[in-house]
């Protein structure tokens, strides 16, 4: 419950974006509808506008990250924001006082939102209960837990695709186990309202308490795929396993890879997502990636628009309100 | 106070707007309304002079100068600009001329798109409390209102116009 307070305001508008769970259908629907209105930017000769003119957006990473850092600096960007990029190296000691300090740091430099990749679990939501009130936190990913705005990414790519969310079957593939992606994944996919979200990989790779998530989980991808409108590749990720929980790539691709033959047993129509980046040959074949049912290069493409929607929707008015003035500025002027 | 129906105003408007066109000389403009209530009075606008693109739409939302009071609007549409506005004649068109901070922001957004040889602003209704230094080329009618009163379009189908009196609090 305490988490839900910290993401929202006392309107109930969001204030930082931390994790899915817990936050409601309509505002996970407003997300996707500003983000389709952001699409329109890039249309545009000048690809800017100017919401965030004068905020400063600091791109925290303690760990290391290319296609997000990059699309939210995009995004930032395109928001006319200034960015800051900091890469801080993980120091196994003193890592609450480091990352203490470094927030003294930067808000004594004046800016205006974080954004936080963590290889540990909770730190943006703990930056979020220390940083200063007027500052923003997004959460990039942290650990196992979370990942909100590729969550939002793929919502917004399965919404493009099939309009609506209350009858798909959504299939989810791999390392469930290791993925912040897909947890953050069955959050929204259930509170947009998706009757059927299915789990498919090794046991090893799916947590032993899944189906409390309201999954249905499975442990043979033929079966699995039997029928469903999206799937999700999820990739494999070596780094953060810590014991032998596969026999090896070629196996795994063996039992777990998506083929052409395998990918024939989901509906016609069906889309095929991957947050990226690909291993080829391991979580699919590459006839399949590059395929007419592969979405994955417009996953890329969405995140510009949600990451803009989710920074311009956290950054309103902060402070003292203007409860007069807001009232007459709802009505056109 | 009597208001005259949308209708009237619109052919008021209609027949100024051919007057101001042939005037200078422009041939072909293009029409572009501001959401929600422009578009609704664009669109009724767009059929009478017969215009060969299709209409433009824009939200101005993200270039709205109280974003830091109020934050988000949780009901921005797309801008659609269906055509290339480098070298166009624009009629920008809006429901309601009141503070002037409208058709400011519609301004900048139109010039992300692109230079225009000219734009015309037309409104259905011009009313009394400018605060920045805009004007229109056509109005439906004008109206001195004081800051109390707020004069509103309601559409789409049928359009009609409603004066409320703001109670304060």
């Amino acid at each position: 419950m305490k988490q839900r307070h910290l993401q929202l305001d006392h309107d109930k508008r969001l204030r930082h974006f931390l994790t899915i769970e817990g936050l409601k259908r309509d505002l996970l629907v407003e997300i996707l509808d500003t983000a389709e209105s952001f699409t329109g930017v890039s249309h545009q000769q000048v690809k800017k506008v100017p919401l965030l003119r004068g905020k400063t957006v600091v791109n925290l990473f303690f760990e290391a990250s290319t296609r997000t850092r990059t699309t939210f600096e995009l995004a930032a960007k395109r928001l006319s924001a200034d960015v800051l990029n900091i890469n801080v190296p993980a120091s196994a000691t003193n890592k609450g006082e480091t990352l203490l300090d470094t927030l003294r740091n930067l808000e004594a430099m004046h800016c205006d939102m974080f954004i936080v990749r963590h290889q540990n679990s909770g730190a943006a939501h703990f930056i979020a209960e220390h940083c200063a009130p007027h500052i923003s936190v997004l959460n990039a990913g942290d650990g196992r837990h979370a990942h909100p705005t590729q969550a939002m990414i793929d919502m917004f790519t399965i919404r493009r695709h099939k309009q609506e969310f209350h009858n798909l079957s959504v299939a989810i593939v791999g390392d469930i186990m290791h993925s912040r992606v897909a947890r953050s994944q069955i959050h929204a996919l259930s509170t947009l309202g998706v009757p059927d979200i299915r789990v498919i990989g090794p046991r090893t790779l799916i947590p032993a308490n899944a189906d409390t998530l309201g999954v249905h989980v499975y442990h043979d991808l033929s079966q699995g795929l039997q029928g469903v409108d999206v799937i999700i590749m999820l990739r494999l990720q070596r780094e953060r396993m810590s014991s032998a929980l596969l026999p090896s790539e070629h196996e795994y691709f063996r039992l777990y890879g998506l083929t052409k033959e395998k990918l024939a047993l989901a509906k016609n129509n069906v889309i095929v997502m991957h947050p990226g980046p690909i291993n080829r040959g391991v979580e699919m074949d590459s006839s399949v990636a590059d395929g007419e049912h592969s979405v994955i290069l417009q996953q890329v493409s969405h995140g510009i628009s949600i990451r803009m929607a989710v920074m311009s929707m956290t950054m309103g008015p902060r402070g003292v309100r203007h409860p007069k003035h807001t009232q007459q500025s709802e009505l056109k002027t | 106070m009597v208001l005259e129906t949308p209708d009237i105003l619109l052919a008021s408007m209609a027949s100024q707007l051919e007057q101001q066109l042939s005037k200078g000389r422009i041939e072909n403009p293009a029409m572009v309304g501001i959401h929600t209530g422009g578009v609704w009075v664009a669109t009724a606008l767009h059929q009478r002079l017969a215009l060969e693109d299709p209409l433009g739409t824009l939200d101005i939302s993200f270039y709205r100068d109280d974003f830091s009071r109020i934050g988000m609007s949780p009901e921005v549409k797309p801008s659609q600009l269906p055509f290339n506005i480098d070298d166009r004649h624009i009629i920008l068109v809006d429901d309601v001329l009141y503070t002037g901070r409208t058709v400011r922001a519609a301004l900048n957004e139109l010039f992300d798109y692109g230079r225009p040889a000219s734009i015309t602003l037309a409104v259905l209704i011009v009313r009394s409390g400018r605060e920045i230094p805009i004007c229109a080329d056509v109005a439906g009618t004008e109206l001195d209102l004081d800051s109390g009163q707020q004069i509103k379009l309601k559409g789409p189908q049928p359009l009609s116009l409603e004066l409320v009196e703001l109670t304060d609090g």
